[in-house]
């Protein structure tokens, strides 16, 4: 059930953004930007949590995932060590992606040239 | 030729792109990448016994690996253009515009062109992913106190 879910939940945020797209000026960097902090929005009312109980990778791989992740490091931050901890558990969460894909991207610059 | 006829001219010719098919093909890819995603975790999940955040983050790893990798192979960029939001919104749209910068830049020195631009694209979302997650921790502290 949680595959179906996954299929659902990740096509209805990439048709939402495909709509945003194709209706208005935005850019594409427009767009990750407005899910990123949307993925926020949504864990602040304890829905992303759901979202996540439900369709598992489906919303786990979509880019708001990371604005709750963060959101999330953020506030147990909070909870662990008081106001310091906003920003020192920021990104225990979500710095795995920012890591890995510098790491990753750092890595394959060296081998590889861009093709046209 | 007056100003609207030319104006109509031009919106006659204008390639327009078809909204309903590109939101179908936005959704199928979409939705295949979730599916796909989720099939790894759990496939991590069993194979090493994991728990399922765990095994999310080295999906998201494996993820951000594989869209690089393409990538710095080439064929990616097609496949961005062609699934439109579809390969955007998840995390390969973000890998995909680390690893293109990094090698668009590349030519350009270690520091002004590889570190200055390295999150030109993938910038704006660290910036306001903190931002307003910063915003919204602060928000909760003073409503629960």
């Amino acid at each position: 059930m949680t595959f179906i879910w996954a299929f659902i939940v990740a096509g209805i945020f990439c048709v939402i953004g495909q709509i945003i797209l194709d209706n208005t000026k935005l850019t594409p960097g427009h767009i990750t930007s407005i899910f990123t902090v949307l993925g926020a929005i949504l864990a602040f009312f304890g829905l992303y949590d759901k979202l996540i109980e439900l369709a598992g990778g489906g919303a786990s791989t979509i880019i708001s995932n990371f604005g709750y992740l963060l959101y999330d490091g953020a506030w147990e931050g909070y909870q662990a060590s008081g106001f310091l901890g906003i920003f020192t558990g920021m990104f225990t969460k979500g710095g795995a992606a920012v890591v890995g894909a510098v790491v990753f991207a750092a890595f394959f610059t060296l081998f590889f040239d861009p093709k046209d | 030729m007056n100003k609207d006829e030319y104006k109509k001219l031009v919106k006659k010719h204008t390639p327009r792109e078809d909204k309903l098919h590109n939101t179908i093909y936005a959704f199928l890819i979409g939705g295949f990448v979730g599916f796909i995603v989720e099939g790894i975790i759990q496939m991590l999940m069993n194979m090493f016994d994991l728990t399922r955040v765990v095994a999310s983050t080295w999906t998201c790893l494996i993820v951000i690996f594989s869209a690089s990798l393409f990538t710095a192979l080439g064929f990616f960029d097609n496949w961005m253009t062609k699934a439109k939001a579809g390969l955007l919104l998840p995390t390969t749209g973000f890998a995909h515009s680390v690893q293109s910068s990094a090698l668009d830049y590349k030519k350009e020195g270690l520091i002004t062109g590889l570190g200055s631009n390295f999150f030109k694209l993938a910038g704006s979302v660290i910036l306001y992913g903190i931002l307003s997650s910063f915003i919204l921790v602060l928000l909760k502290v003073i409503i629960h106190g």
